[in-house]
């Protein structure tokens, strides 16, 4: 071949229509028909085509290598502009316009030759394939225009004309006529092979009835290299798709099958194209699949179920095998059920395959479900794999994207993550597809947030939780000495553990007081030296704590002096009749509740049974509960915490008790408890424990005391909320210094015990050994 | 390293049953319907024990010189059995933990498409891949 020079926009221009009508993919020869339709395309009389095509040497070839196929293009410009054809010509016509091919197509590729000159846009215009819907309406049509697809494969290539010319429509809409054109064929040609495109131009109505012969001829189409119909539909703007789309998603499937033949041409053309995205869908098709996926699910925004989706693409008769490809495919965050997004995904595959052309083993980026909020490009790169369902995380074979693989790790590790934290809804954040999706996700994820007082509703639950989650915290941190199995984390972090825990210790707080096993582990501890000294000590305390109490809240370490102001102050505001009641119960069991536990690992109730004794101690005070349980609803309210209500309740109890019983001595709980603490090294760190749970309290108190002044019941809603918000996030901070603080002098009398224990071990006689 | 993986569905017949080295297949075949025993022991030993995700996986079912049978149940009653080489260095139980979970995974996607009906072998390509990708990773 002689040596071919080719400009820039000459040699970007060339090898695009070479990529593109290198549909396999071979980068080296093009396939003859393809190569035959775009000559043809070129409206060059067919001699002068047969002349290009011996001159360029592919008939000597037999095949069109790169280098004949630059060349053949080089000649079809060159015929174009009406230079003789010679085989030097090529080199020696300088400043040779582009070849065009196809009156529409002429009009892309002269904007393709613009844009190669400037840019690469011009992949737009090959992305105009439109894969024809899914056969669906082949189904009812029968296979009738398989037949005349074929004859038409081969009439097709021996037609010289351009098979853009439409009478009806100008060039610019010549697409619309490629689209009668596929109809056409499939009416027209039911008795005879393709002739060309000639006879495709039959009314529009004719196309429609031939519309589902169409789509048959096109899927038979698909195999054969695409057809002048095709390629001008390659070239031809999506509008003439979407034109023949409409009407024919407006009647029947059959006028679909025809666009959707349409589309699938110049869906491998856009395979072909180095530049464009073959799968990409176009707008026509889009707005076909959107008005398919309106039949099924008229909310555009939701679902499509499996079994409806299954119903829909089972019509188009491809093997289940395959359609279960396209199902993995396309249902991108794996629940069963399509989106928009994703049902035209999986639309634009079966459109493909029935056309002929492979299922990709990945998702092409271009059928990747859009984030809501992300820019394409994002989602197409984000997408991956096969994302876990119902909170498993998959990870995606290797063939998916790029993007995809390190997306499908993220999501075993957001699987796992999300079991470890114990999100209740399983599902992890995926990339979800529709919004929809994302809210749902949102939903369920702030549903799982247990702990979110954002609301006075909330608060009480929240309150629960946390008070629970204390609990539960201090509870299952005995039950680590108890048991071996379970891991702090996994008791700490278990929320529906801590849901079930927390009814379980509002239970046990309200009624269960007497019984000591409900609200913390502590019973279980089997420290008899514990149980020994903490109880007598408890008691001690408890009575030592009564007495000082009662002498006068004031006297307790810094804390407590605002314990009085918000039994006081809350008093009149009373929100929650129901935490009164509780509260009742509370306090009712409270009492009996503190002889009973010598557990030291609940500090609540050990509070609890500070606050009972001091009750139990002084009928007086018994009286005052219902004064408490004014004071501690006010007070709850207003910290919206159930911790800080438990403490604030036993805080209340004893601020109200210690004004009633103001006669007797107050002194600090700190200092008095300290002697009675030196019995055992448990009471000890019971003391310091107790100690920093009183302080705690009183830092709780004095929290709850600033909530009180906030007036609820004022119609300044917001106000109020963000105050409560403000409210629980403080008490939130102290309850989780509480709770830290707590674990750690768990851990401490852990540490106590095993010591203990060991100790005991040396102690006993050697005939134990 | 995974030289085969087999998902039994709740009948005891395969559902798919792949192994890596292509010969001798059938010798892993019959590993894999022994260790089916095993697992139907342990699966009653548990009794009205709480079915969570620890008790899902089984754990090592037995072993022999060459390779360790691995077994893992779901709550339906699928099992999946892994037999992995002994000779590669002992794998931890964490990474047979998260391959389980992982084909569990993959075993569930492949129940979400409506195309599959349960009972089925499964041919799907993903959870190929998946498999593949467990094989080649782990060896």
């Amino acid at each position: 071949m002689e040596g071919l020079t080719l400009s820039d926009a000459e040699q970007k221009y060339y090898s695009d229509l070479f990529s593109y009508c290198d549909i396999e993919s071979t980068k080296k020869v093009v396939v003859n028909g393809r190569v035959l339709e775009l000559f043809r395309a070129a409206q060059l009389p067919n001699d002068v085509v047969l002349q290009i095509m011996e001159l360029c040497g592919a008939t000597r070839l037999g095949y069109f290598g790169r280098s004949q196929f630059y060349i053949a293009l080089k000649l079809v410009a060159v015929a174009q502009s009406g230079f003789p054809l010679r085989v030097e010509s090529i080199n020696t016509v300088k400043d040779l316009p582009l070849p065009r091919f196809v009156a529409s197509k002429n009009e892309q590729e002269s904007r393709h030759a613009a844009s190669y000159s400037s840019d690469s846009e011009n992949q737009g215009s090959y992305s105009g394939v439109i894969p024809p819907p899914p056969g669906r309406g082949q189904v009812k049509k029968g296979s009738i225009s398989h037949d005349t697809v074929q004859p038409r494969t081969t009439a097709d290539p021996q037609e010289p004309a351009s098979p853009v010319v439409s009478p009806q429509q100008s060039p610019p809409t010549s697409p619309h006529t490629w689209r009668k054109h596929n109809r056409h064929p499939s009416g027209g040609n039911s008795e005879r092979p393709l002739a060309g495109p000639g006879p495709f131009w039959s009314p529009f109505g004719e196309a429609q009835s031939g519309g589902s012969a169409g789509d048959a001829v096109w899927s038979g189409h698909s195999p054969p290299p695409p057809q002048e119909n095709w390629v001008s539909f390659a070239d031809t703007p999506p509008t003439s798709t979407l034109l023949t789309m409409h009407p024919a998603s407006a009647q029947d499937q059959t006028t679909v099958r025809t666009v959707a033949s349409a589309t699938t041409a110049n869906e491998i053309r856009r395979q072909s194209s180095s530049y464009d995205d073959p799968w990409k869908i176009t707008d026509e098709q889009r707005q076909y699949y959107v008005n398919q996926f309106k039949t099924i699910q008229p909310d555009l925004n939701g679902f499509i179920p499996g079994s409806a989706a299954k119903e829909f693409f089972t019509k188009s008769k491809l093997p289940i095998l395959e359609l279960s490809h396209i199902w993995e495919l396309s249902d991108f965050d794996k629940d069963g059920a399509l989106t928009l997004d994703e049902f035209c995904a999986a639309f634009h595959l079966v459109v493909a395959r029935k056309n002929g052309y492979d299922l990709p083993e990945k998702l092409p980026e271009s059928l990747m479900p859009k984030l809501i909020d992300l820019e394409d490009s994002a989602d197409v790169g984000d997408q991956p794999g096969e994302v876990g369902y119902s909170g498993s995380p998959a990870e995606a074979p290797p063939s998916k994207s790029p993007s995809m693989p390190s997306l499908n790790q993220t999501w075993p590790e957001l699987n796992q993550s999300s079991e470890d934290t114990a999100i209740v809804h399983p599902v992890p954040i995926r990339m979800t597809p529709s919004k929809i999706h994302m809210q749902e996700m949102e939903l369920k994820r702030t549903g799982s947030d247990h702990t979110n007082p954002t609301s006075p509703l909330l608060v009480k639950p929240s309150d629960l939780s946390e008070e629970n989650k204390i609990n539960s915290s201090v509870k299952f941190a005995s039950g680590n000495t108890v048991a071996d199995g379970y891991s702090s984390s996994d008791s700490f972090t278990s929320d529906p553990e801590q849901i079930g825990s927390n009814v379980t210790r509002q239970r046990s707080h309200s009624g269960t007081s007497p019984d000591n096993a409900a609200p913390p582990p502590p019973p279980p501890r089997p420290q008899p030296s514990h149980s020994r000294s903490s109880s007598l000590d408890m008691n001690r305390t408890f009575t030592v704590t009564t007495g000082q109490q009662q002498a006068g809240v004031v006297a307790h370490p810094p804390a407590v002096p605002p314990r009085p102001q918000p039994s006081q102050a809350p008093g009149p505001v009373v929100h929650r009749p129901v935490d009164a009641d509780g509260l009742i119960t509370h306090t009712s069991t409270s009492p009996q509740q503190i002889p009973e536990q010598p557990n030291f690992a609940d500090f609540s109730q050990f509070e609890v049974f500070a606050a009972s004794n001091v009750n139990e101690e002084q009928d007086e005070e018994v009286e005052k509960h219902p004064e408490v349980l004014p004071v501690e609803k006010a007070s709850d309210p207003a910290s919206s915490l159930r911790v800080a209500k438990t403490d604030s309740k036993i805080e209340e109890k004893t601020a109200t008790s210690a004004p009633a019983n103001v006669s007797k001595g107050t002194t600090p709980l700190a200092p008095p408890p300290k002697p009675v603490r030196r019995r055992l090294k448990s009471e000890d760190e019971l003391r310091p424990e107790v100690d920093e749970h009183t302080q705690k309290t009183g830092v709780l108190a004095a929290v709850l005391a600033s909530q009180p002044s906030i007036p609820r019941s004022i119609g300044k809603d917001k106000k109020a909320i963000q105050a409560s918000i403000r409210r629980n996030k403080e008490t939130n901070t102290v309850l989780a210094r509480l709770n830290s603080e707590l674990q750690q002098q768990l851990k401490d009398v852990l540490e106590e015990r095993i010591s203990l224990e060991v100790q005991l071990e040396q102690l006993r006689p050697f005939s134990h050994l | 390293m995974a030289v085969c993986v087999a998902v039994i569905a709740k009948e005891n017949y395969p559902l798919y049953i792949r192994s890596a080295p292509t010969e001798n297949e059938l010798k892993f075949h019959y590993m894999v319907h022994t260790s089916l025993d095993v697992v139907d022991e342990k699966i009653s030993a548990m009794g009205k024990a709480l079915v969570d995700q620890r008790e899902l996986y089984l754990g090592l079912l037995y072993p022999t010189e060459d390779y360790k049978v691995y077994g893992y149940v779901t709550n339906s009653k699928v099992k999946f059995v892994m037999v992995v080489d002994s000779s590669n260095t002992a794998l931890r139980d964490n990474e047979i933990r998260s391959m389980f979970r992982k084909l569990h995974n993959s075993y569930t996607d492949v129940m979400c498409n409506p195309f599959y009906n349960p009972g089925d072998r499964i041919q799907s390509r993903a959870f190929d891949n998946m498999v593949t990708s467990m094989m080649i990773q782990v060896c």
